[in-house]
């Protein structure tokens, strides 16, 4: 490598290091986000507070509500005293759900009959409603297996049991935080390239630089490689969180992990520089970069499935380099994703790095010369 | 009758992280009907001066009153009282003329007629009346500050604060805003002008000299400049050996003082010194050595207390420019267009070997575009640049290695230590092992940055920014240096000594291309070229276009009065 290459690789680290507030941007904030979203962007429904109706008040219907109170996804059991209750319980959110048990119940039970409990659920929140509703019948079903046992009468004829493979505890942080992992990767090497050029730019020591014997493709090559580092070092924090301190398996090839991460950096890398190219101040410069992020980032499959798209979004999502990195992180935390798996993300990356990268390099030759 | 306006009674205002306070117990009054300069290099505590009276900032301690009120607790009174012209003139670019007085009058209160009177009034008298739809942004420097100025006499004020209104302007309207200014005076209003020219500050009736935040004078300008009566000279006739006299004066007993005025090195002495003879300078013949009237400036830098003038310590010969005869730098037929507008049109000249060439113009005129393309900033839409033989835009990465650039802002990396900024230019450079230790040292030692190797960068004291920017630039021994505005804004003493290590190139065979607006730097070229609407309107040594413009009525021009007088007959023959 040309030597000046080489001084420009390490003044882009230095300026990136040196800045105590840039330091500590690029240091603390990975760390705090992947604890913060971690806990807090959970799918998990925990703590719910559950209105009952109790209008048939038996020995059997006591039993169903204690399960319920006995249930950690409850936090509290609050009893009303009427139909009229219910609408104003859900109303004003003291209760995401109301369970309303009918006067028959037991009488229905003990004819050997079935009997109907009702679940109001607050449709405002509907993903919460979902999984409450889950819990729900899980709890019902249980009861209903035990009350035929004792019975000695003939249980329900078959029953579901479903085991979650690759999160066998159903532990939502396994499932968050490998996704996590990818946007906070794409978070990083998007910032520090989209800032390289445009501070320079805005400090007056842009024209400094164009005025060295350096090319445009040494210049934008010190600052995408400057920017690899940084950011290859800043997921290996968090990853090392997500290990240690957020106790996420790590089942796939660590070498493969790093292989793909560099090749899909360079393409964010590419996206950077070229906003980069394109602003005359930082300022500019993140704008630029949540215009890019935030649909990436929704189009990935991070938040909601990329099968549960449109078709045509779906097609489209195949140049969002974001959705690739996504499969690859959390194929490589929890399975151990095998190699054609990977290349079939990986060659779309390569390809999406090549032409990031290229345009960046025209736009700054364009813009500059 | 004039009165006082504010009144500073031993004001003190610190900035967190700073070892010096920005304002030192400054007691001094303002009174109106007249120009109060405000002079002094960029740091010296002038905007935060002015920020104080606007009540922007809270002394540390000290009393202030404005008007006869605080400016801190009666803050709207005073600001009704107080109109303020900030620098670049407090503009909103993506505005009309219109738009932006009708904003600052909706700000200021001003409705109805009075808006419709205070309207036509400022108009009138800034003649922006046939302007009014064009947006601010498309506005030229000159019409900027006129449109800052009407903006802040809204609601005719009693005290008008301008902070550098010539900052980044050509003399043709700072001379102009000057008139308009004093027009404002006839009327009773007080004005202050804050301002680093010293030339400008000679013309106002009252002066405040501020360097690091101390009041080192207060009066009439003429009151310090008598004390330099009989101290200074010039030495006429040095022609080529002028740089050599001037190195060689710089060392001799009580000689405090010494720049390059065209051909001539003026001298000043300090008190009691035995004045120079044209004895002293045996080695050149020729020379004479007569007495000058002083200037305000000789009267600022022995204020400053300079004992000796800036002596460069780079040896004669500390850098060698290899190069064959002819040209260094040339500009042959250089045309820049943006869409339609011609930047630059059929620009043409040469600089030889050891010469200091300035581009001089108004802003926008082109100087920077032609500038541009001769370090290879800019690509030429047509014509060719060459440097050091070599075309610019065809092998532009050899041609940049043999050039250094050195750029009007502080332009170095502000987070990274002196001895990382210098790394990083000597390896960018190509610099090597023994080479570039030797680099390192040469410049090290030459430029004594010594003590400040583990310091960062922007928090260097002006002078040494500058000298850490030159070592940088030098630090490959390029045979032709390139400075774009290099010592607008710094104070008396960093620039001679800037210009003493310019001088010392030179003599070691460095060619040197200089754009500035500064007329002062634009004295130490050995040719300048005018360049005005894209063209280059006059060329010639500075004492030539001296000469050009002399007249009965103007017997001892200066350089600015040669400026001016030139770029007017210009806009005259266009007109025709």
């Amino acid at each position: 490598m040309r030597s000046s290459l080489w001084s420009l690789i390490v003044k882009e680290l230095l300026a990136n290091w040196r800045d105590r507030r840039n330091r500590i941007i690029l240091l603390i904030s990975p760390m705090i986000q992947v604890l913060i979203f971690s806990f807090a962007a959970t799918q998990e429904v925990k703590n719910v507070p559950l209105a009952v109706l109790d209008d048939n008040r038996s020995i059997l219907s006591r039993e169903l509500i204690s399960r319920f109170e006995g249930s950690p996804q409850f936090s509290q059991v609050m009893h009303l005293q009427g139909v009229g209750d219910i609408a104003p319980t859900i109303d004003s959110r003291t209760a995401l759900a109301v369970l309303h048990i009918r006067q028959d119940f037991s009488r229905k039970l003990a004819a050997g009959q079935p009997a109907q409990v009702q679940l109001l659920l607050d449709g405002r929140s509907s993903n919460a409603a979902q999984i409450i509703q889950g819990y729900t019948v899980e709890i019902v079903d249980r009861l209903n297996v035990e009350i035929a046992q004792s019975a000695s009468l003939r249980g329900p004829a078959s029953v579901v049991v479903a085991r979650t493979w690759f999160n066998p505890n159903s532990d939502t942080l396994w499932s968050t935080v490998p996704g996590l992992f990818a946007v906070l990767t794409t978070t990083v090497g998007m910032m520090v390239s989209a800032l390289s050029v445009a501070r320079e730019r805005e400090l007056g020591s842009f024209e400094q630089l164009l005025v060295s014997p350096l090319t445009s493709i040494e210049i934008l090559a010190g600052k995408a490689a400057s920017a690899l580092v940084i950011a290859v070092s800043e997921t290996t924090i968090i990853m090392l969180i997500a290990m240690y301190v957020l106790g996420v398996p790590m089942e796939g090839s660590m070498v493969l992990l790093y292989g793909a991460m560099i090749v899909y950096l360079l393409s964010i890398i590419g996206i950077g520089l070229f906003i980069s190219s394109l602003s005359s101040t930082q300022q500019q410069a993140i704008i630029g970069a949540f215009m890019f992020l935030a649909p990436a980032i929704l189009l990935s499959g991070y938040a909601t499935p990329v099968s549960n798209m449109p078709d045509w979004l779906q097609t489209l999502t195949f140049v969002n380099p974001v959705r690739h990195f996504v499969v690859i992180a959390k194929g490589a935390f929890l399975k151990d994703l095998p190699i054609d798996v990977i290349a079939a993300h990986l060659w779309p990356l390569a390809l999406i790095a090549a032409a990031t990268l290229s345009a960046a390099t025209w736009l700054f030759r364009h813009k500059t010369a | 009758m004039s009165e006082a306006l504010v009144q500073f009674d031993q004001i003190v205002k610190r900035f967190d992280g700073t070892p010096h306070p920005a304002v030192a117990e400054i007691t001094t009054t303002i009174m109106s009907g007249g120009i109060t300069g405000l002079a002094g290099p960029d740091g010296a505590g002038k905007t935060t001066l002015l920020r104080l009276i606007l009540g922007l900032l809270k002394a540390d301690s000290g009393a202030l009153r404005v008007c006869g009120r605080d400016p801190v607790s009666e803050a709207s009174a005073v600001r009704d009282l107080v109109a303020y012209m900030p620098q670049r003139f407090g503009l909103y670019e993506d505005l009309t003329v219109l738009e932006n007085l009708t904003l600052y009058a909706d700000l200021r209160a001003v409705i109805g007629e009075e808006r419709r009177t205070a309207f036509e009034r400022l108009l009138a008298f800034t003649s922006l009346a046939p302007f009014t739809s064009r947006l601010a942004g498309a506005l030229s420097g000159g019409m900027k500050q006129k449109l800052g100025l009407a903006c802040a006499l809204i609601r005719t004020p009693r005290l008008l604060l301008l902070d550098e209104p010539s900052a980044g302007v050509d003399p043709v309207s700072r001379r102009e805003l000057w008139r308009m200014v004093q027009t404002l005076t006839g009327e009773g209003l007080g004005v202050v002008w804050s301002t680093a020219y010293l030339d400008e500050a000679e013309r106002c009736e009252r002066v405040l000299l501020m360097n690091d935040g101390k009041l080192i004078y207060e009066g009439s300008p003429s009151g310090l400049t008598n004390r330099m009566v009989g101290r200074s000279f010039h030495v006429r006739n040095a022609g080529e050996g002028r740089r050599g006299v001037l190195a060689s004066a710089a060392k001799m007993p009580g000689v405090i003082d010494g720049v390059i005025q065209g051909a001539n090195v003026r001298i000043v002495m300090a008190a009691g010194a035995t004045p120079l003879s044209a004895e002293d300078f045996k080695g050149v013949s020729h020379v004479e050595v007569t007495s000058v009237p002083p200037r305000f400036e000789d009267a600022f830098v022995s204020l400053l207390g300079s004992a000796t003038p800036a002596v460069s310590r780079l040896a004669a010969g500390a850098v060698r420019a290899k190069l064959d005869a002819g040209p260094v730098v040339e500009a042959k037929e250089l045309t820049r267009r943006f869409g339609s507008f011609t930047a630059a049109d059929r620009i043409s000249f040469s600089i030889g070997r050891g010469e200091i060439f300035g581009l001089l113009g108004p802003n926008g005129a082109g100087k920077s575009t032609t500038f541009k393309m001769l370090c290879g900033l800019l690509r030429p839409t047509s014509g060719e640049a060459r440097v050091a033989g070599l075309d610019v835009a065809a092998q532009t990465s050899a041609a940049r290695n043999r050039l250094g650039y050195m750029a009007q802002k502080f332009s170095l990396y502000g987070d990274l230590s002196v001895a990382q900024n210098l790394a990083f230019f000597a390896g960018v450079y190509g610099l090597t092992g023994a080479r570039r230790q030797r680099a390192l040292e040469r410049v090290t030692e030459a430029f004594g940055l010594q003590r400040y190797l583990e310091t960062n960068a922007g928090t260097l004291p002006a002078g040494f920014k500058q000298r850490l920017a030159l070592s940088c630039a030098v630090m490959h021994e390029p045979p032709v240096l390139f400075l774009d505005e290099p010592t607008s804004g710094v104070d008396p003493l960093t620039r001679r000594e800037f210009w003493a290590h310019i001088n010392a190139f030179v003599q070691s065979g460095v060619t040197v291309m200089v754009t500035t607006h500064f007329l002062e730097e634009a004295e130490y070229c050995d040719r300048i070229a005018l360049v005005y609407r894209a063209r280059v309107i006059a060329a010639g040594t500075p004492d030539d276009l001296k000469d050009s413009v002399r007249t009965q009525a103007l017997p001892d021009p200066t350089l600015e009065d040669a400026f001016i007088t030139l770029v007017e007959a210009d806009d005259k023959k266009v007109a025709a």
